[in-house]
Order: C-alpha cells, then sequence, then structure tokens
C-alpha cells in the first residue's frame, strides 16, 4: 500500500472520467495525474513540504438560532494525524460532516486534494475515506458484500484484489462471510474502517474509532492509524485524550464551533505548563482547563 | 447508458445501489413474505366466489385480477417502499452512502429502480393465471399485455409516492402507514361515486380535472386494452413527479 506506484495506479483507476468537457477536464485529469505522482514520489513526512490535503475555510452551520460551526478555517497535510478533539456539542460531527460533504455548510468553502467540494463534489469525494461516528454498515448484508458495495459504488472495476487487501489490513478474516449484524462492535469498527480504506485514499476522516472498543482493539486501530499516516492525512475526532498523544502529529481543541487551540500535542503540553494549568501537565488538562464550563 | 455515463455524471452510482437494493429484498425474509402474500391473495380475489368470479365469468380474460391489482398494491407496495430511505437513515447509513462518489439523483433512482424491478419480477410470477386462461379459451393477448402494463405503471406510482414518505421519516410504521393513505386518496378520488359527490359540490369542471388525475381511470384505460398515450404519459409524469418531490426532500431532511 506504501509503494508509491501502486498508490498511482489507484489514482488513475478512481479518478472519474470528465464530465461536461472531455477535452478540458481530460488535460486537468493529465495534470492531476502527473502531480499526484510527483506527490506520491516526492511528498513525504521526510522530504519537503508535504502537500495540503484539506483546506478548510471559513465554515460556517446554524441549526436553527444555534450555531453548530462558527467560521471554523484549518488545513491539513500529506502525513500529518489530526486531532479533533472537544466537548459534546462542540460542533466536531458537525464539522465533520461538512468537511466529508455531507452536509452543506451556510458559508465558507471545502477543498479535498484540491478539488471543491461544492462544485466537484464527485473528484472530491473520491479522495476521501470516511468512518462516521458508529460505523454504520448495512447488517444484512455479509462483511465481503458490504465492502463490495462499497467498492463498486466508487468505481472500481474489479472489486475483489481491493476487497482482499483491506480485510487483510484490518484482520477481518475470520469474519469475512458473516453478516455485519452478527458481529461485535470491535469487528463492526474494523469493517468501517475497511471500508473507507478500500479505495486507498489520501484523506482519511475517522469519527471516534475507537469508542466503545476494548483495550485490545483499540491497540490495534491505533496501531493500523499509525501505519497508514505516512502518505495519507488523517484527521480523528476522539474523546480519549490518551489515544491522541499516542497516534495524534496535531491536535485541535474547538468549543462552540471555533478553534480553541491548534498545534503539535508537544506544543499544547508546553502551552499548558507555561499557562500554569493545574494538574499533572497531560493533555487532559489543558482540555478540562480551556473546555470547562462548555458542556452542553 | 454507457457504463462511463453511469460513473461520471448525475447518475453515478446508480449501478451499484440498484444491485445492493434489488438483492436485499432477497436476502431478508421480506422480499418472500411479500411474494407468498401477492400470489396468494391475488390469485384468491381472482377465483373467488365472492370477488373475482374468474370461473363463473367464463372468460378468457384477467379483468378480474386487474380489477384487485390497484387495490392489493394499496397495501403491499408500500410494504416494499418503506424500508427504502427510512431504514437509511434510522441506522446512519445514509451518511455513509452520501459520503460515496454517488450523486443522490442515482441512489434515489437507484433504489426506486430496485423496488420496481421486484415488483415486476412478482408479477411475471403471476404467469400461472396467463397460462391457464390461454388453456381455457382464447384470450386477447394485446388486452393481456396492456393490463401487465398498467400494473407495472400503477406499481411505479405507488413506490415513487412510498419512496417519498419514506425519505420524510426514521420509523417504517409511519413510512407504510402515510404512504397506503395517500394511494387510498388517489384511487378513491377516480371512483364514480367520489368523482360525482365531488363534482356536484365543486361544480365547473372539477369532476373532469379530478379524473383526468385519477389513477383508477388511467389504469382502467390500460387494462381494457386502449394503450393510449394520455394514460401512459399520465403514469410516467405523476410516478417523475413524485420522485423529484422525494429527491428534495430526502436532500433537506438526510442529515437530521
Amino acid at each position: 500500500m506504501s509503494e508509491p506506484e501502486h498508490s498511482v495506479e489507484t489514482q488513475e483507476e478512481h479518478d472519474p472520467p470528465p464530465i461536461e468537457d472531455p477535452d478540458s477536464d481530460e488535460i486537468s485529469t493529465e495534470e492531476e495525474l502527473s502531480e499526484a505522482r510527483e506527490a506520491t514520489e516526492t511528498a513525504s513526512p521526510q522530504s519537503g513540504e508535504p502537500d495540503v490535503l484539506v483546506e478548510v475555510d471559513g465554515i460556517v452551520k446554524h441549526y436553527g438560532p444555534i450555531k453548530a460551526v462558527d467560521g471554523l478555517s484549518f488545513e491539513v497535510r500529506r502525513g500529518e494525524v489530526l486531532g479533533f478533539l472537544g466537548p459534546n456539542g462542540a460542533g466536531k460531527t458537525t464539522a465533520m460532516r461538512i468537511v466529508t460533504g455531507f452536509l452543506k455548510p451556510d458559508a465558507g468553502r471545502v477543498r479535498l486534494a484540491g478539488h471543491d467540494l461544492d462544485r466537484e463534489s464527485l473528484e472530491a469525494r473520491h479522495k476521501l475515506g470516511y468512518l462516521p461516528e458508529n460505523a454504520p454498515a448495512y447488517g444484512e448484508m455479509t462483511v465481503r458484500g458490504f465492502l463490495t458495495f462499497v467498492a463498486e459504488a466508487r468505481g472500481i472495476d474489479d472489486p475483489g484484489p481491493a476487497v482482499d487487501r483491506v480485510i487483510r489490513t484490518a484482520a477481518l478474516e475470520r469474519v469475512e462471510h458473516q453478516s455485519v449484524e452478527t458481529l461485535s462492535k470491535g469487528y463492526k469498527r474494523r469493517v468501517g474502517l475497511a471500508q473507507a480504506l478500500i479505495h486507498d485514499p489520501e484523506i482519511l476522516i475517522l469519527d471516534e474509532p475507537t469508542d466503545g472498543l476494548d483495550p485490545n482493539q483499540k491497540a490495534m486501530v491505533q496501531e493500523l492509524i499509525s501505519n497508514l499516516s505516512e502518505d495519507k492525512c488523517i484527521i480523528l475526532s476522539t474523546h480519549i485524550l490518551d489515544e491522541v498523544e499516542k497516534t495524534c502529529s496535531r491536535v485541535m481543541i474547538i468549543a462552540q464551533g471555533q478553534v480553541l487551540v491548534d498545534g503539535t500535542p508537544e506544543e499544547l503540553l508546553q502551552r499548558a505548563a507555561d499557562d500554569g494549568v493545574p494538574g499533572e501537565g497531560r493533555l487532559d488538562d489543558l482540555f478540562r482547563h480551556l473546555t470547562a464550563g462548555e458542556v452542553r | 447508458m454507457t457504463r462511463a455515463a453511469l460513473r461520471s455524471g448525475r447518475l453515478t452510482g446508480l449501478g451499484a445501489v440498484f444491485s445492493r437494493e434489488f438483492k436485499g429484498y432477497f436476502s431478508s425474509p421480506l422480499g418472500y413474505i411479500f411474494i407468498v402474500i401477492f400470489l396468494v391473495a391475488s390469485g384468491w380475489l381472482t377465483v373467488s366466489r365472492d370477488f373475482g368470479r374468474f370461473l363463473e365469468l367464463r372468460q378468457a380474460s384477467l379483468d378480474p385480477f386487474f380489477d384487485y391489482v390497484p387495490w392489493l398494491f394499496v397495501v403491499l407496495v408500500p410494504a416494499v417502499s418503506m424500508r427504502l430511505w427510512a431504514e437509511e437513515r434510522k441506522s446512519g447509513t445514509v451518511e455513509l452512502l452520501f459520503t460515496l462518489p454517488v450523486t443522490l439523483e442515482a441512489s434515489y433512482l437507484g433504489k426506486f429502480l430496485a423496488g420496481w424491478c421486484f415488483l415486476a419480477f412478482s408479477l411475471f410470477l403471476t404467469w400461472p393465471l396467463v397460462w391457464q386462461v390461454s388453456r381455457l379459451g382464447d384470450p386477447d393477448w394485446g388486452v393481456l399485455l396492456a393490463g401487465y402494463l398498467g400494473c407495472l405503471l400503477l406499481a411505479a406510482c405507488y413506490l415513487a409516492i412510498g419512496m417519498l414518505f419514506s425519505a420524510l421519516t426514521k420509523n417504517q410504521v409511519v413510512a407504510f402507514i402515510l404512504s397506503t393513505a395517500a394511494t387510498v386518496v388517489f384511487l378513491l378520488i377516480g371512483l364514480p361515486e367520489s368523482l360525482e359527490v365531488i363534482g356536484a359540490s365543486l361544480g365547473g369542471y372539477s369532476e373532469q380535472v379530478l379524473l383526468s388525475l385519477s389513477i383508477t381511470d388511467h389504469f382502467q384505460t390500460l387494462t381494457r386494452g386502449l394503450l393510449e398515450l394520455g394514460s401512459i404519459f399520465f403514469f410516467l409524469a405523476f410516478t417523475a413527479g413524485w420522485l423529484l418531490c422525494g429527491m428534495l426532500a430526502l436532500d433537506r431532511v438526510k442529515a437530521a
């Protein structure tokens, strides 16, 4: 999966053909491909500037009188694992739903791997793998059947090898012929991860990927995320601050739909120490200090 | 429509959604229960001495069957449509579906076509009736085919109505009840008794207007063997209208 050539092949396979103006689109697809080729060949966390894969610019979302997301802006680069934190009701899920294109923002815009989510929605969605909260899946389908459906919906012509690959990655061999509704919570979460990875996306957005898992399952998912992070950008929403310290290269805490702090875990811990945040010098303490009174 | 067109345009993902939904009817008991109830009920209503009187009529026609199809579909089609969106919204898979590179139009039409093909398959399983008619007499095949075309178009209308209500609620039972109620209203306004009452109270052209909007009247035109373009157009436009409303409604409420 981490071989550059393989990534480029996958890219070619999933880039949808031109829509309205075949000529100009073909050129842009060519350009995209060569850009992607360059990016996969050169960009790694070690060498040079990694490219920006997620650009969120001033998104706003109202639910009636409540402002769930209030002018949120950030960028995430290749190789980064961004931990998206906030108390319940802080607007995390709404923000994630906007970044994945499920919800339309009232204002602002989102670009995924250079594609505007509003104007080039399908192209943008091709670049994205998403695990929604609670890992929803079609319960009556078998694991293999469900993954095959996702692969087909993503336009993969021969789903077999892609399904085999993610079944191995998420260690689902034992349950691949079982129906999803009979699986344990841990397996369901892994099925959700597997579907998010089926097209080897550049951008991975995971909403509470380890919520409700036992310690072994948590460790397995965290290891998987760490292994994947090298050539992708990952946004991860979670409540578990321990997990953030283990897996994330950057942390953003939001409350009332706005960014409170944004930095590497080390920077945030340093800031906690500088500000004299009471406690044992952990992210938990800073989180509580910043968001106290925000809990709804 | 080429595969590339299906993949790149507004219908991206239609094939995948269609095939998942269609197989879905056969991977749960619902599909089989539906088929058994439909076949038993339609067979019984057709031959029963109290209803269709198929044998007593001594005519090589399936009129007794076609007469009861609109009423059977009132209950059975909402059973097919109720889960299409309500279940998807309740289980949260709608969030997964609409973050895949699948357009709303493609998934809506994919589900509609899957339901319609399932209903067409159920209708196909009534072939023993056709076989009996041809064995017992010399039926007018044109009338029979027009009748089945009417049944298919009727199923499309009911399905489109049912899908709108399935999109509006997360509760399948509520979707079922509202769909049944709506289809009953559209059937009732076409009956001569209702037309008379409404025509007398509203006056003017109301009777003609209602008649032209009546599912019953257009369906009977087809089952009489008259392939009137107006009636076929009515069914297609009626279905398209409900589908369009359903898509607009779903787009608004999908995240609620």
